[in-house]
């Protein structure tokens, strides 16, 4: 069967920000100096050791930002294809099997039978109140009582999995990377390696037969809705400071470098600008986002492309409001470079402004720039959760971190207990932000000059 | 002293208008206020009739800068920039969708806000300090080392976490405070002091981390040497000496959050069922009530710039180089 690329904004716009990023690491290769500080970043074991989580978290991310529209089988062959109206991503493919095994309503972890008591005829004739049995969870049972250690042999079937993965991707990593750079130390990020590949095996071997993380109130598994959220987290992360970057580093080297009423304009607007609480900013933008989008359904024939515009649109929303943050810690960085020497003499021989700004006084501020990205990072994934709870998030739509609790957070009250949802997104935006915490604390250690010294 | 303070509420001045200009943008100009009646009346069965009846009824049916029909001054002033915008600067905000008077809902709601904020704000600025003192001390030392991880962890917790957990543990499992809801008046404290337990909780990560950088700079200073040189022991080099000289950033960066207390928390109020600003303005976003969203926007910035003013106004009480200045 044929399929459809569909390139969806956010889509096109993380794979070109993934190419600058390897045109910037390829760069950073070839020159010493720019190379130093990653080398000291990669010395810190916990940075090793979150890198390889938050590599993990971007193969999945990855692979869910390549979308296409499937092929719908024809009678004819000579008519035109038709193509289904859902877009769906390699990731949607992988885990067809997770997507596609849905039940009726919640079901527990691991469970095999509903978490709610139905109606169940018997072949007899007569009906009970019962547990019913699960669609797909453990339906390969014939006895219920084999469950205990059918669970016990797929673990077991997962981590030897996972042991010979990690034994490869070892032996792979030592001969490669660990040669290339010896300094690093390897062990961190192998420990970690074992660490993930511990949990993600019998997770993958139990998916299989079960939901592992059971299902939520449309019957949907929740292992993977929360594989789907990673790659919402990784566009608000990441293309935020995509929109963020030009802005702030404009107005930032422009206020500090020429001064005077350039200066006075760009902190007046920064200021006025954080005057506004944020939430409240971003409320009222979402608020319009939505009133245009309602007002322009031309615009967005799928359902996707409308999710997709909300998720673009929030992107630079929170990229308009966040800029000046950077903006404030250039312009001060930048004062503080035009009194040094190198920049006079510059000025002593003629160099136009525009140049020496991109040559001499951009690069020397780029650590600040790579600091303050890296650590908003966190703090986006966060507010995503937040954003979606308050309803100006996300697209309701959007599978993410935000909308899941949502969804969750309302079953509390229910007897016994629905805790699955809310423990496995709280869990996986947890590994997340705490790998990209522990990553930025080492990136700001390697690049701020200050603590070298 | 006074001619500074006078400096700063002038320059306040230019950007509560570029608020004001900024909010008229985008409740007026981004979206025409038809779009904005065709969303609250709901796509289907909509009428010009009942779009024009619509913005009647809010006086959304002006121009929006300048009338021509009217005569005089009348040209200016009914306009929707002059009645909504510009009655922003004398706190008329005029009425929500429910027809009831904003400024007077913000008077009575505050109340509720501020009595979760304030104890939240105090015995989480104490905490904080605590923990961040404690580190200070041990510096250095696997205590230290092992409170700065727990930090890190803390923060990278969401904070819809620290309330829903919360929530379920104390209010349902332990029956120990109600679950939601408030009363006024002294029982207000039981309704109260679970959320002020999770605010402190969930900022202690941030925080504490935040105030030991604070300490930690302020010890590597030459005055601490100098301290420790005269033989004093390092429990008075910190509790006296350090201590006092950091109080100066953390109080003047304190002073900026005070008036936001009045805005009251979005999130925990929401949850915990507390009628206060956080959950009015929740309510107006998720009800699509431009009106009240518009109020609290311009509400926040003020009190946002009120904090900035006694940010400056602090530092010249403490610091002399800026008051002779």
């Amino acid at each position: 069967m044929g399929i459809l690329p569909v390139a969806l904004w956010t889509d096109m716009l993380i794979w070109l920000l993934l190419s600058a990023i390897t045109v910037f690491v390829w760069y950073c290769s070839r020159h010493a100096h720019l190379a130093a500080p990653w080398a000291r970043v990669f010395r810190s074991r916990a940075a090793l050791a979150s890198a390889v989580f938050l590599a993990a978290y971007l193969m999945i991310g990855l692979c869910d930002s390549l979308h296409y529209r499937q092929a719908l089988p024809t009678v004819d062959t000579r008519s035109p294809v038709a193509y289904a109206v859902e877009v769906r991503s390699l990731l949607d493919a992988a885990l067809s099997a997770l997507r596609e095994r849905n039940e009726r309503t919640y079901s527990a972890p691991l469970a095999t039978r509903l978490h709610q008591k139905e109606l169940i005829e018997k072949p007899d004739g007569s009906s009970s109140r019962d547990y019913p049995r699960l669609r797909h969870g453990g339906a390969h049972l014939a006895n219920e009582d084999a469950w205990g250690e059918d669970i016990a042999w797929h673990l077991f079937a997962g981590l030897v999995a996972s042991i010979a993965l990690w034994g490869l991707l070892v032996a792979a990593m030592r001969y490669s990377f660990a040669r290339r750079w010896p300094e690093i130390p390897w062990g961190a990020a192998y420990a970690a390696l074992a660490c993930m590949l511990a949990l993600a095996g019998p997770l993958a071997a139990l998916a299989v037969n079960y939901h592992v993380l059971g299902t939520d109130k449309i019957g949907q598994d929740v292992l993977y809705q929360a594989l789907k959220s990673i790659r919402t987290s990784m566009v608000i992360g990441t293309l935020t400071t995509l929109v963020l970057l030009p802005v702030g580093i404009a107005a930032g080297i422009m206020a500090g470098y020429f001064r005077g009423w350039v200066d006075d304009a760009i902190q007046y607007f920064y200021t006025t600008l954080n005057s506004i609480p944020g939430v409240l900013l971003i409320a009222a933008s979402v608020l319009m986002v939505q009133v245009f989008v309602d007002s322009h359904p031309d615009l967005f024939p799928t359902a996707a492309q409308r999710a997709d515009f909300r998720l673009l649109m929030l992107c630079a929303i929170l990229g308009a409001i966040g800029w000046t943050g950077l903006a404030r810690l250039l312009r001060g960085e930048t004062l503080k470079l035009v009194e040094l020497e190198y920049i006079q003499a510059a000025h002593a021989f003629g160099v136009p402004d525009a140049r020496i700004l991109l040559r001499h006084i951009l690069p020397n501020v780029s650590h600040i720039v790579i600091i303050a990205l890296v650590m908003d990072f966190s703090g986006l994934v966060l507010a995503e959760a937040v954003l979606s709870y308050v309803g100006v998030g996300v697209d309701p739509t959007t599978i993410s971190f935000g909308t899941m609790i949502n969804a969750a957070r309302l079953e509390m009250a229910r007897e016994p207990m629905v805790w699955w949802a809310l423990a496995t997104a709280f869990t996986f935006m947890f590994v997340l932000v705490l790998a990209a915490n522990l990553f930025a604390d080492a990136v700001r250690d390697g690049f701020d000059p200050r603590v070298r010294m | 002293m006074l001619a500074y303070i006078i400096r700063r509420v002038l320059y306040a001045m230019p950007i509560l208008i570029g608020i004001n200009l900024l909010t008229f943008a985008l409740f007026f100009v981004v979206n025409t206020p038809d779009d904005m009646a065709r969303m609250q009346l709901g796509q289907k069965r909509v009428t010009p009739e009942a779009i024009q009846k619509w913005k009647a009824e809010r006086g959304y049916d002006k121009p929006l800068l300048w009338n021509e029909q009217a005569a005089g001054a009348d040209k200016i002033t009914r306009t929707i920039f002059f009645e909504k915008s510009i009655k922003l600067f004398v706190f008329d905000f005029g009425r929500a969708e429910d027809n009831r008077d904003i400024a007077n809902e913000i008077r009575v709601r505050m109340w509720p806000s501020l009595a979760l904020a304030i104890p939240a704000f105090l015995v989480g600025l104490a905490v904080n300090i605590t923990f961040a003192l404690g580190m200070a001390f041990f510096r250095a030392s696997y205590l230290d080392l092992w409170g700065v991880v727990l930090c890190v962890a803390m923060m990278s917790v969401s904070a819809l976490f620290y309330i829903i957990g919360g929530q379920y543990l104390v209010a349902k499992l332990w029956h120990l405070v109600p679950i939601s809801g408030y009363q006024s008046g002294l029982e207000a404290a039981k309704f109260v002091v679970l959320p002020v337990l999770i605010g402190v909780i969930s900022g202690l990560g941030s925080g504490s981390r935040w105030y030991r950088t604070l300490f930690l700079e302020e010890m590597g200073k030459d005055y601490v040497r100098t301290a420790r040189a005269k033989g004093l022991a390092e429990s008075v080099v910190l509790f006296r000496h350090v201590l006092q000289n950091a109080m100066i950033p953390i109080l003047t960066g304190v002073v900026a959050v005070i008036p936001l207390l009045f805005m009251g928390s979005l999130i925990s109020e929401s949850f915990f069922g507390i009628p206060g600003l956080g959950s009015y303005t929740i309510d107006a976003i998720q009800a699509q009530d431009f009106a009240v969203v518009r109020a609290m926007v311009y509400m926040g910035s003020v009190l946002y710039i009120v904090g900035l003013l006694l940010t400056d106004i602090s530092y010249t009480l403490v610091d002399p180089r800026v008051r002779f200045a």
